[in-house]
C-alpha cells in the first residue's frame, strides 16, 4: 500500500498526475488528457507498474490494459459476479472497484489459480461434475468459491448456496456447482490434513 | 461514468477540508452503491474522495459497555465480528442477509448508511424523479411500484432504503458518530435517515461536509431474543419486499422490552415506539404480537402494485416476533421460514 497517501494529484512523486493538455493551437480549446495516478498492482504474482485513469475500474484494467479477459464482463454493476476475483485474498466485483484505489493490492483471478499444468481443485471440480454449460460465468464462480474456501464459513450445502449468491449462473448449472465446491472443500482439506485424493491413496 | 478527479484524505480532518473545499465532491470507500450509480449517471462527481486509508477500521469496547465500530470496518468483518456474533447477533444476521459476500467484502459499515435510499425509476435517468431531480415528478407513484414504500410515503417520493444492517441498528437504538468543519457530534439512529417530505432528494440529516466515523452500540445486544426475516422475490441477494428485526427481554413469562423495527417499507428504516411499547408487560404470544403489527401498521398505505405488503409485513413481524420469543432466530442460509 502507498504508505503515504497524497491528499491531491501531483504533490508527491508516487502520486504524479499526468495531466497535460494535447492542442498546442491556441485558437482551438485545448483537449485535457485525464489525470492518471502511477498505481502499483501485483497481479497473479507478476508486479506491475500503471498509470491509470481515476475511472478505470479493476476489470477494465484486467481486461484491456493486462490482457487477462478470463475475468468475464457481464452486468457491470455487482449483480452477476461474472467478474469476481481475489483482491488481497477476498472476493470481490472488479466491476465495482476503481484500480486508482487499489495501488498497493494483490490481485489474483483465474489465470492464476492453477500451479503451471495442475489445475487448482475448484478447476478440476468443476470439469468433474460438469458445473457449467456456456461457460461465462465460471471464471467468476470458481475465484468466488476460493474467497468462499478461505473464508470458511460453508459447511452445508444450504451454506454454499447462500454464500454463492452473489454469482449468477444463467445457464443454471447450480447443483453441479455447488456438487464441485463441495468436492474442492473436501480435496483442499485432504491435502492439509496431508491425505492424498479419493484415489490412488497411500496408507 | 463521467470522468473526475481524484484525491486521497489522509486523515479526518483533511478529509472534512477537501469536502469542504470542493461541494462537488463525494467521499469514496466500498462504492459498491456510488460507483454502480455513477455508470448509469445518476451521480456525476466531478472529485471523489478516496477515504479508505483513513484510521477508522476498528470495533472497540466502549467503557460503557457498548461497541464503537469503526466506519471502514467492511460489511463482512462485521458480520462475523466474534463481539457482534455474540453479543448483537441481531446485527450479523441483518447484515448476512443483504447484498451478496463480494459486495459485504466492499461495501464499508459508514457507506451502508448512506447507500441512497432509491427505487428503479431513481435509477432511470429517462424518467422523472423528485429524488433525482427535485421537482421533476414521481415516476413510481402512477408507475410500477411492487417494491416501493408502504409507510411515510409523500406525495413527492415512495422509495425505500434498502438496508439490512441498518434496519437491525435502528432496532438496537446505535448512535452515529460524525465528523465535520465544526467538531463532532453524535446522532441517533432514528434520527439519521429521512422521510421525503418534500425534499426527497435528501436521504439523511448528514450535513455536506460532514463524515460518519463510527457506529457506536449500546450494551443491550438482545442476543438471547432475536430474529431478523427478509422476505424478498428470491431467496438470496434481492432487496427486501419486507423484512423485519424483532428483538425482545423476556423476563418471568412477560415481554420486558420489546424493539421492532421493518426494512423495505419506508425511506428510512422503520421503527414505531409505540408498537413496541404495546408489547411490554403482555405476554408473549400471538395476540400481542399481532396487536403490535396492527398498530405499526395502521398507517399504511398502499400503492397499486404493493398494496400487498401491508399483509405480508403484519405477517412477517408476527412471525419474527414468534421466533424471537422462542429463541429460534432466522437462519439466513436456511429458505425455510421458522
Amino acid at each position: 500500500m502507498n504508505p503515504a497517501p497524497a491528499g491531491r494529484p501531483g504533490s508527491n512523486s508516487k502520486f504524479e498526475s499526468t495531466s497535460e493538455s494535447v492542442s498546442k493551437n491556441p485558437s482551438k480549446p485545448a483537449v485535457v488528457k485525464p489525470a492518471t495516478f502511477s498505481t502499483a498492482l501485483t497481479v497473479n504474482g507478476q508486479k506491475h507498474a500503471l498509470d491509470v485513469a481515476p475511472w478505470t475500474t479493476l476489470l477494465d484494467l484486467l481486461r484491456d490494459r493486462l490482457d487477462l479477459t478470463g475475468t468475464k464482463k457481464g452486468c457491470d454493476h455487482g449483480q452477476c459476479g461474472a467478474c469476481t476475483v481475489l483482491l488481497d485474498g477476498r472476493r470481490v466485483n472488479a466491476c465495482l472497484t476503481l484500480a486508482v484505489m487499489k495501488d498497493g493490492a494483490s490481485v489474483v483471478t483465474i489465470e492464476g489459480l492453477a500451479s503451471g499444468d495442475t489445475l487448482h481443485p475448484l478447476q478440476q471440480a468443476f470439469i468433474d461434475h460438469d458445473a457449467f454449460q456456456c461457460g461465462y460465468c465460471t471464471s467468476g464462480q470458481i475465484c468466488s468459491a476460493a474467497g468462499l474456501i478461505a473464508e470458511g464459513r460453508a459447511k452445508t450445502a444450504d451454506e454454499i448456496r447462500e454464500l454463492m449468491s452473489g454469482n449468477i449462473c444463467r445457464c443454471g448449472a447450480y447443483p453441479n456447482i455447488v456438487a464441485a465446491i463441495q468436492q474442492a472443500i473436501g480435496a483442499m482439506q485432504d491435502k492439509r490434513e496431508g491425505k492424498e485424493g479419493k484415489t490412488g491413496g497411500k496408507p | 461514468m463521467n470522468n473526475f478527479e481524484y484525491s486521497r484524505a489522509t486523515d479526518i480532518a483533511d478529509a472534512v477540508r477537501q469536502i469542504a473545499a470542493d461541494p462537488a465532491a463525494k467521499f469514496i470507500a466500498g462504492g459498491t452503491n456510488l460507483i454502480d450509480l455513477m455508470k448509469y449517471d445518476v451521480v456525476r462527481p466531478a472529485r471523489l474522495i478516496d477515504i479508505t486509508h483513513l484510521p477508522l477500521k476498528a470495533v472497540e469496547e466502549t467503557k460503557g459497555g457498548g461497541l464503537r465500530i469503526g466506519a471502514l470496518v467492511p460489511n463482512s468483518d462485521l458480520a462475523y465480528h466474534p463481539l457482534i456474533e455474540a453479543r448483537y447477533p441481531l446485527v450479523s444476521s441483518a447484515i448476512l442477509a443483504g447484498a451478496s459476500q463480494q459486495l459485504r467484502n466492499m461495501a464499508s459499515t459508514g457507506g451502508n448508511l448512506l447507500q441512497r435510499t432509491r427505487c428503479f425509476y431513481f435509477y432511470d435517468v429517462a424518467t422523472p424523479c423528485n429524488k433525482r431531480e427535485p421537482g421533476s415528478g414521481c415516476s413510481a407513484i402512477n408507475g410500477i411500484n411492487r417494491i416501493n414504500a408502504i409507510l411515510g410515503t409523500s406525495e413527492s417520493c415512495i422509495a425505500t432504503h434498502p438496508s439490512d444492517m441498518c434496519v437491525a441498528l435502528a432496532a438496537l437504538e446505535a448512535n452515529v458518530h460524525v465528523a465535520g468543519p465544526s467538531g463532532q457530534r453524535v446522532i441517533a439512529f432514528e434520527e439519521f435517515h429521512r422521510l421525503p417530505g418534500d425534499t426527497p432528494h435528501l436521504d439523511n440529516n448528514l450535513a455536506p461536509q460532514e463524515i460518519v466515523t463510527a457506529i457506536e452500540l449500546p450494551p443491550k445486544g438482545f442476543a438471547a431474543n432475536h430474529s431478523y426475516l427478509k422476505i424478498r422475490d428470491r431467496l438470496s441477494y434481492a432487496f427486501a419486499l419486507v423484512s423485519v428485526a424483532a428483538a425482545l427481554e423476556i423476563d418471568g413469562g412477560h415481554i420486558k422490552d420489546a424493539r421492532l423495527a421493518l426494512g423495505g417499507v419506508a425511506h428510512k428504516p422503520w421503527r414505531d415506539r409505540n408498537a413496541e411499547a404495546a408489547l411490554r408487560g403482555r405476554a408473549p404470544d400471538r395476540a400481542a404480537f399481532a396487536e403490535a403489527a396492527d398498530m405499526l401498521l395502521k398507517t399504511a398505505k398502499g400503492f397499486a402494485h404493493n398494496a400487498f405488503k401491508i399483509d405480508l409485513a403484519r405477517r412477517a413481524i408476527i412471525r419474527t416476533l414468534t421466533q424471537a420469543a422462542n429463541a429460534t432466530p432466522q437462519i439466513q442460509s436456511s429458505k425455510k421460514i421458522r
